[in-house]
């Protein structure tokens, strides 16, 4: 009896919260019809923004794959002054806004700041660009590398790696074939959040880009764009192929989980 | 190759990697946090009340403290069933509800504002019949409330689980053989076991909450003094050329926030510790959240 | 009797855990239940302690039938493998927790709780936290929060387990000691055939949810009811062979069975010091060719291989090995001294049958 009321509750928690406004919206998007879907998703407009926000996704994955490496590698491996503090620092952006992130941004990069004459002499704009739309995406993506690769890191601990350098590898090779490969699950599932974040990032983005048609509008700014406008249709549409990427999202996280799991039993 | 060479090679690399590192993250996250905590100073303690007293702030810093607030008690309620019922039954569609709890991360929140306007707006039969009821969703509370918790679902749950999993079944029995009875045994020996879980959840939660930006701002639209958030304030003092007002709310929720962090920190210290986890030389690193184990 | 066991069954599904067990155990008793992993020595203790319900069958402690008593009414104390203290509490709280559900008064509490912390030489340590103490004192809480209560029964599950082996010889030691000096009636389940051997007054052996035998650590090694306590405990020599006008040869080696019928084939099972070897190949009647020598510390261990192949194992203490001068490959004499046809399933005789003697004497050709 019990069972089945919690086991009801949870259904419609979810029901209520979850499935239902995504069926919905699914249902909605091909309100005017599959043609009118076809061609709001097919507007330049709209894929100027999903160019924008793949070119965006990329490099904030390149970079922080590289840096989020680097700076677990560095927290579990290393210690010296400061250690605990730079953790601290990789969680803040979970906590922070994403619009005052993008207002931290400003403020540094401004054409007053000391940064912001820097790189105006030199001739590079930041503010309402891609640098400073690629940096607000690093800000928000960072922590999910880092955090996924810091426990397992410090799981595996370095006697493998030590095995290695016994049976001759040097440090490149240790890193090569030692110590990437046990990260491999903690690469592909930090890797997929931080896809799933840079493509889903709006309140940052939106604050630093300006929101230029066909300049600095993503997928998201697109779908904002649209429905500022009150072009319903045009937003749900990219919304729903947004909406796409997130379930293979969910996918490759499922796998990934299921895959690390296998490993590690 | 000698010993003393290795070692000087060894210790440059390791140096080089933990320059990388520092100067990323400060570059990353120190120093827009410097720019922020500047900006403030110049403005002084005194602009900085009198930016958050101005009618319009302090009402949108009410309105999203309340919202928060009432998002994280549903949250922690239905995230608790939903973690106990995740871990311990089995049931047709677990696995599938399982997998949907990460779908809150996976999804823009802007997006999710588009879906929640969709079916709970003035347009659908759902949002009709509420409307009957008396209930507007769309540009009114329960709105930015159901926003905030679609996008926070996950963290009750996703800290919970694995608490529950790894809750030692033996724990339990031990209280038994020792006479404590199961309520007994489960406000002693369970809870206190799965609180440090349950508290992070909460809590990160509620500052997830209060900075939520993408799905209040469709969802909530913009009227000021009523379904105007902190997030969109700060969205439109920035747009109107204003940093100072954007500013002292900004600092505001982020101190908040940090606050709430720290309290956490406090709370699910293990227990016989005294020191913060960050002040501490300690070999494991500071970790708030793991995102796989939260979404 | 403290605690009286009648034939327990447990089913887990459709696995049988234990099927039939019954035994008593005295007053004051330190009793081990010996077996491999899977062989129900551990569900019969969570039975008796009230931790699972059995399928079928009693149990009686204090001469009571518990079989439909709560665990929190048995009054045992139970003992965790993996301690399962509890974490959010210091030594003190969790020794005391049982008291408190007691409901005894703070201040016999905090005597009884003293009384403990220094019987198990726990004092410096009544604020520490589970997760700051080795593996060796978590589990010393473990029993000092168990006998807090006073309990009839102390039950232990795997006690020593969890710990490296200086650590695990250390804790055996503590609970002989505290056996000696509370002389509470305990039951301990384990593994390790030496720690039963060293640590109990009685074994019982488990096998595949049956009990095999119940007897002193000296009988079950010396007369092993069944061929699986032979193999289990201790090393043992076992040749399989078929009679025959009342004699067993298995290759060149003769055991007598003049009660045996014909035809029926038997295990022969000898332990290692009835193998005596001399490198005198005129000193035994048998012959072969010495394999390998291992060194064991106060013993060796020789390993002997025949014409025919078998491999037997002798074993000498070390002032008996330096009165030969052995070298792998050498030939050598041996006999076997004593033997026993070990009882099997479906065997003519009754089990266990005596030890018989063999005679060693010289090789007479």
């Amino acid at each position: 009896m019990m069972r089945r009321l919690f086991i009801g509750s949870v259904w419609l928690y979810f029901a209520l919260l979850l499935i239902g406004p995504i069926l919905y919206l699914a249902v909605q998007s091909f309100n005017e019809g599959i043609v009118a879907f076809w061609n709001e998703v097919t507007k330049p407009e709209a894929l100027h923004g999903f160019t924008l926000t793949l070119e965006i996704t990329a490099i904030v994955l390149v970079v922080n794959l590289v840096f989020g490496t680097i700076t677990a590698l560095v927290l579990v491996r290393q210690h010296f002054a400061g250690r605990t503090m730079l953790s601290g620092l990789i969680d803040l952006p979970f906590s922070v806004s994403p619009v005052i992130a993008g207002f931290m941004l400003i403020l540094l990069f401004g054409p007053e700041t000391i940064l912001g004459t820097f790189f105006g002499t030199l001739g590079v704009k930041v503010l309402f660009a891609m640098p400073a739309m690629v940096l607000a995406t690093l800000f928000a993506t960072f922590p999910f590398v880092v955090r996924e690769l810091t426990p397992l890191l410090q799981t595996i601990g370095t006697d493998a790696e030590e095995a290695a350098r016994t049976l001759g590898a040097n440090e490149w090779q240790v890193f090569l074939k030692v110590t990437l490969p046990m990260l491999r699950w903690g690469f592909v599932y930090g890797a997929t959040l931080t896809v799933a974040r840079a493509i889903g990032e709006f309140g940052a983005v939106l604050v630093v880009s300006g929101n230029i048609l066909m300049l600095t509008q993503t997928a998201t700014l697109h779908i904002y764009q649209s429905y500022v406008d009150f072009n319903y249709v045009g937003a749900n549409a990219v919304a729903l192929t947004l909406l796409a990427v997130s379930f293979a999202i969910l996918t490759v996280l499922e796998l990934a989980k299921a895959k690390a799991a296998a490993t590690v039993a | 190759m000698n010993g003393g060479q290795t070692m000087t090679t060894h210790a440059l690399l390791q140096l080089a990697l933990r320059s990388a590192a520092v100067g990323y993250v400060s570059l990353l996250i120190l120093f827009p946090l410097a720019a922020i905590a500047h900006q403030s100073f110049v403005g002084g303690i005194g602009h900085f009340i009198q930016d958050i007293a101005t009618p319009q702030a302090s009402s949108a810093l009410a309105l999203t403290l309340e919202a928060a607030f009432i998002t994280t008690v549903i949250n922690a309620l239905f995230g608790t069933l939903s973690a106990i019922v995740l871990v311990r039954y089995e049931f047709p569609g677990r696995w599938f509800l399982n997998a949907l709890v990460d779908l809150p991360f996976a999804i823009p929140t802007l997006v999710v504002g588009l879906m929640i306007a969709a079916i709970y707006g003035p347009t659908s039969i759902l949002g009709v019949w509420l409307q009957q009821g008396g209930v507007t969703v769309l540009y009114n509370k329960p709105g930015i409330v159901l926003a905030m918790l679609f996008v926070t679902m996950p963290f009750t749950i996703r800290s919970l689980q694995p608490v529950l999993m790894e809750l030692e079944r033996e724990q339990e029995e031990a209280a038994f053989t020792l006479g404590a009875n199961p309520w007994t045994t489960f406000w002693k020996v369970t809870v206190p076991s799965v609180l440090p879980g349950l508290l992070t959840g909460v809590f990160l939660t509620f500052v997830r909450a209060l900075g939520e930006f993408g799905s209040i701002v469709i969802v909530a639209g913009n009227i000021p003094m009523k379904t105007q958030v902190a997030s969109v304030y700060v969205y439109g003092e920035i747009e109107s050329y204003n940093p100072q007002g954007a500013t002292s709310v900004s600092v505001f929720i982020l101190l908040i926030s940090f606050l709430v962090l720290i309290l956490l920190e406090r709370l699910t210290r293990p227990p016989g510790e005294r020191m913060p986890r960050w002040f501490r030389w300690s070999k494991r690193p500071l970790s708030i959240i793991r995102p796989s184990e939260i979404g | 009797m403290k605690i009286e066991v009648r034939g327990l069954t447990k089913q887990f599904g459709s696995v049988q855990a234990v099927s039939g067990v019954s035994f008593q155990v005295k007053e004051g008793e330190l009793l081990g239940l010996l077996g491999p992993s899977g062989s129900g020595k551990t569900t019969v203790l969570r039975s008796i302690a009230g931790l699972e319900t059995p399928s079928g069958g009693d149990i009686y402690i204090d001469g009571k039938r518990v079989n439909d008593l709560s665990v929190q009414d048995r009054n045992i104390g139970f003992v965790f493998q993996h301690y399962a203290l509890f974490k959010h509490l210091t030594v003190f709280e969790n020794i005391a927790f049982g008291l408190k559900i007691k409901k005894w008064k703070p201040a016999e509490i905090e005597q009884r709780v003293a009384e403990l912390l220094q019987l198990m030489s726990l004092d410096a340590l009544e604020h520490r936290y589970p997760h700051q103490l080795s593996g060796g004192q978590r589990q010393r809480v473990a029993i000092a929060r168990s006998l807090a209560p006073r309990p009839s029964v102390l039950l232990l599950d795997e006690p020593f387990g969890a710990v490296d082996a200086k650590v695990r010889q250390e804790l055996r030691e503590w609970l002989i000691r505290l056996h000696d000096h509370l002389n509470v009636t305990s039951l301990f389940v384990t593994h390790d055939q030496e720690e039963a051997m060293e640590v109990s007054g009685r074994i019982i052996v488990f096998s595949k949810g049956k009990l095999e035998q119940i007897g002193s650590p000296a009988e079950v090694y010396e007369e092993p009811a069944t061929e699986f306590v032979a193999r289990f405990i201790g090393a043992m020599n076992i040749l399989e062979g078929r009679v025959l006008n009342g004699v067993v040869k298995i290759g060149s080696l003769e055991f007598p069975a003049p009660n045996l019928p014909d035809h029926v084939s038997v295990q022969v099972g000898f332990r290692p010091y009835y193998v005596k070897v001399s490198e005198d190949p005129q000193r035994y009647r048998q012959t072969a060719t010495l394999r390998h020598i291992y060194f064991l510390g106060v013993a060796y261990r020789l390993e002997i291989e025949t014409a025919e192949g078998l491999i037997l194992r002798s074993r000498m203490n070390k002032e008996e090995f330096r009165q030969y001068r052995f070298e792998v490959s050498q030939p050598v004499s041996f006999a076997v001294t004593h033997f026993r046809f070990l009882p099997q399933e479906g065997m003519p005789f009754p089990s266990p049958t005596p030890p018989q003697l063999l005679d060693a004497g010289p090789f007479t050709p």
